[in-house]
């Protein structure tokens, strides 16, 4: 049966019946997108870059196609998705990359996922076959709903090939290690993304301030000479586990909590380690702190926090919306998936 | 006119009581702020795309933002269309008033409430200038990206609205690339905040939903948008071609070298010719097409990028090539550039402006087929280019006065607009589609991806109050099209009934 036959069927019948949307290692990771699914598990396995032209700058791609695949495809054009998207294990795909939404280092200077996604073809809850967006840089035809599928978590649609604005990979980078401390390094990077430096990433591990030069390199030799600090012999590895999850601070079972707050924002007061990335949008935060506590701290801060790993995973994860925000939600993905076949139970409990 | 609201294809609305609606809106908001004599309502009754009129039924002028909540319940409880506008710059009519309707001027929205640069943003109201938000920012040495060409007039709102480009889109993206949060009322006349002060916002991406939603979904009455730090240095690089296609392929060849210019832009040999007689900015009027194109960044990056894009240019065939040596040679090399419209408006009583874009390879043999349409009409037509994204601007030269002339250039649109649809691209880059492009979205658009597009306005405005018959088209004016337009022998909604 035919992907759209089968989320077709499931609309016509009675609406006892989910559907799961399971795409490559969006099933390793999956208890960090809700509650559990119920439902059956819809496997599919559309694979293959459609077409990539290097000179318009743009690929397309099915969505069970490895996501390290066509990244292979970018690389040998010296090319890049530049959100940069971690793959949180080996067998991550183009479907489960936008449906997540998820963005690496680079994300606070070259854009996220959303910023990325020209175009997608996806199968909505009625089993229709829908073409959004197209492969072109410049188009404001129709409402945007390629980019809302980015972090819908397959909640609006099947995504069955998305396409993506790609750029050069820089010339050269360089990442440079600085002695600071938390609050020290969360004011230094702020104040050094206000300047016109060829930023591409900056984090405090805990430990120092970590920042990385992308381009042309006499820019990023210029940068370096500005930025002081010591050269990181293996940059190119220690954004890598940053990205992957791999640095030590991920491990162990304590919740691991991701809160996006204004990035110059001063730390919150909150117990438990930190790791502060994307320039200080992103802070990454081990603590057995109660949620509504971490919630309201994020909140204070200009943004949000998610539970991502361990803690209740009974509660919802994701940070809890205004009733009139919340309600237009509902709407949404009624228009989208009027039955709600579609990973129930994902983002919100009661979407 | 091709277009005309017609109730019974684009939603029919009950009449309304003017004594009434003025007493029920006079309860919130101030006397003075609501027009509705004819001589005040005149100046609203188009925005940029003038060949469209429509005198609304009200103009409200409201200058916070419970009036504007206010402003909506009534219009809700009384089912009322509303049209939001910010300046009136529009080139889609997205603007243009219902006969029925109230239009909501935003204009009095002009504060910009705070500058932030640390984190690098702005929260300013919904009618703050484009061009307002950089100068304000230029003291932090920090500046907004996006510069639609109106940018010294049009408004953020509306620039939201439509999510406005400009001429530096390859590098730094649309609106919707450089905003972070909105405020909004919904038709019900609530207050929603969509996005966030940080990078992303719990939930869907309703940022992205409202940014060029035309109006149709909320009304935008605070934006906060993102600053970049200014860039140290800029500077162009002006080529000549023989051959249009030569200068297309140029552009392939300096993005193949990893190069992204902060602008690319390129220019036929008609608007080579209207601006230079306009500016005599030193353009060179033998040439075919002329590519523009600004390296910005850092002094070292820049330096070497020049020297680089030069080489390639040489290579390309250009029959010339000159790189600015100072910051005013550089405004003049963009002189004729940002000028082209006025310059073009010049060599004829009236233009139209179309927005199509192309994937780029595509450009030689679309510039063809406008030409043979061109002489197929029997109007100018003149094309600058936004060649790094592949957005195409063709003039159309025509007199309104000459009956039928204005016929004649809608038509000559709309088949460069199919024209781009058939080549893998789209029928608006950055003007949104508002009325004008409105059949044309037939063309773009098959009926189940309308009807899903109709879904998600019911979504935010069930009763399709907001900005009415803009922007989506329903299916029966489609089918009302498609009866008047047949294409290549065959209808495109064969399935649905004709009326």
């Amino acid at each position: 049966m035919t992907l759209q036959l089968c989320v077709k069927a499931h609309y016509f019948r009675d609406a006892s019946r989910f559907l799961t949307l399971y795409v490559g290692s969006t099933r390793a990771v999956h208890d960090q997108f809700g509650g559990a699914c119920r439902g059956e598990i819809l496997e599919h396995e559309l694979l293959g870059n459609v077409s990539y032209e290097p000179t318009e700058l743009v690929i397309t791609a099915r969505c069970g196609t490895p996501l390290s695949d066509l990244e292979a495809a970018l690389a040998e054009r010296d090319q890049m998705l530049v959100f940069e998207p971690p793959h949180l294990g080996v067998d991550a795909t183009v479907g489960g990359t936008v449906a997540c939404g998820l963005s690496g280092p680079r994300r606070p200077f070259a854009g996220a996922v959303r910023d990325t996604v020209l175009g997608v073809k996806l199968i909505n809850g009625q089993g229709e076959a829908l073409t959004f967006g197209g492969q072109v840089m410049k188009n404001v035809a129709g409402y945007d709903l390629s980019r809302v599928m980015c972090g819908a978590l397959g909640t609006l649609g099947v995504i069955l090939e998305a396409s993506f604005k790609v750029l050069p990979k820089p010339s050269i980078e360089a990442t440079r290690r600085i002695e600071s401390t938390l609050p020290e390094a969360i004011d230094r990077m702020n104040r050094w993304a206000g300047q016109p430096l060829p930023l591409s990433a900056a984090c405090h591990d805990g430990e120092a301030l970590y920042l990385r030069l992308s381009g042309a390199e006499s820019a990023v030799h210029a940068g370096e000479r500005k930025l002081g600090g010591d050269a990181v012999a293996d940059g190119q590895r220690y954004w890598a586990e940053l990205r992957e999850q791999q640095h030590p601070f991920f491990g162990g079972d304590e919740p691991l909590w991701r809160l996006a707050v204004r990035s110059g924002a001063p730390q919150p007061d909150l117990p438990g380690r930190w790791i502060v990335d994307w320039c200080g949008g992103q802070r990454w935060l081990r603590t057995d702190a109660p949620a509504s506590r971490i919630r309201a701290e994020a909140q204070a801060l200009g943004g949000h926090a998610q539970c991502f790993r361990g803690g209740d995973r009974e509660a919802d994860v994701f940070h809890p919306l205004p009733d009139a925000l919340m309600g237009l939600h509902r709407s949404l993905k009624a228009a989208l998936d009027p039955k709600g076949i579609l990973n129930p139970g994902r983002l919100y409990r009661d979407l | 006119m091709s277009f005309e609201y017609a109730p019974a294809l684009d939603g029919d609305y009950p009449s309304v009581d003017l004594d009434i609606l003025l007493g029920r809106l006079h309860q919130g908001v101030p006397t003075d702020a609501v027009l509705h004599a004819p001589e005040d309502l005149r100046p609203y009754e188009c925005d940029g795309l003038a060949a469209y009129r429509q005198v609304p039924l009200a103009v409200v002028l409201p200058d916070s933002i419970e009036q504007v909540q206010h402003v909506m319940r009534i219009c809700h409880q009384m089912r009322v269309p509303v049209v939001a506008r910010g300046a009136g710059t529009g080139l889609s009519g997205g603007a243009l008033p219902l006969n029925q309707g109230v239009l909501l001027s935003l204009t009095k929205f002009n504060r910009i409430l705070h500058i932030d640069p640390l984190n690098r943003l702005a929260r300013v109201q919904t009618g703050v200038r484009n061009l307002a938000i950089s100068q304000a920012a230029n003291p932090h040495g920090l500046y907004y990206a996006p510069d639609p060409s109106s940018q010294i007039a049009c408004t953020i709102g509306g620039n939201v609205a439509e999510n406005a480009g400009g001429v530096h889109c390859l590098k730094y993206g649309l609106t919707a690339n450089n905003i972070l949060a909105l405020e909004v009322v919904t038709m019900e006349g609530e207050r929603v905040s969509l996005g966030a002060e940080a990078l992303d916002a719990a939930g869907y991406d309703m940022l992205a939903l409202m940014t060029g939603s035309e109006g149709m979904l909320g009304v935008i009455v605070e934006v906060m948008v993102k600053l970049l730090p200014t860039p140290q240095v800029a500077r162009v690089l002006m080529a000549s071609y023989a051959d249009v296609g030569k200068a297309g392929e140029a552009v392939g060849e300096i993005i193949a070298a990893g190069i992204i210019p902060g602008g690319l832009e390129m220019m036929d040999n008609p608007a080579i010719r209207a601006a230079e007689d306009f500016l005599h900015a030193g353009y060179p009027v033998e040439a075919a097409a002329i590519l523009l194109c600004e390296l910005d960044g850092t002094e070292e990056e820049v330096s070497d990028g020049i020297q680089r894009v030069h080489d390639i240019l040489i290579a390309s065939g250009a029959t010339e090539v000159r790189v600015s040596a100072s910051e005013s040679e550089r405004q003049m090399f963009w002189a004729g550039r940002k000028n082209a419209f006025p310059a073009v408006g010049r060599l004829s009583p009236d233009y139209y402006c179309i927005d199509g874009t192309i994937p780029r390879r595509e450009l030689p043999g679309v510039l063809k087929a406008i030409a043979a349409l061109s002489e197929e009409f029997g109007l100018r037509v003149a094309n600058v280019f936004h060649a790094g994204d592949g957005n195409l601007h063709p003039l159309i030269l025509f007199d309104a006065n000459v009956s039928g002339e204005l016929e004649k250039a809608e038509q000559l649109g709309a088949r460069i607009l199919e024209l781009c649809v058939q080549v893998g691209g789209t029928i608006t880059g950055e003007h949104g589609v508002g009325i004008e492009k409105i059949h044309e979205m037939c063309i773009q658009f098959r009926p189940l991806e309308l009807e899903q597009f109709h879904a998600v306005k019911a979504a935010f405005d069930p009763q399709r109050l907001l900005n009415p018959g803009k922007a989506v088209p329903t299916l029966a004016r489609c089918a009302e099209f498609g009866a008047m337009h047949v294409h290549n022998g065959q209808l495109p909604f064969p399935e649905l009934e004709r009326f």
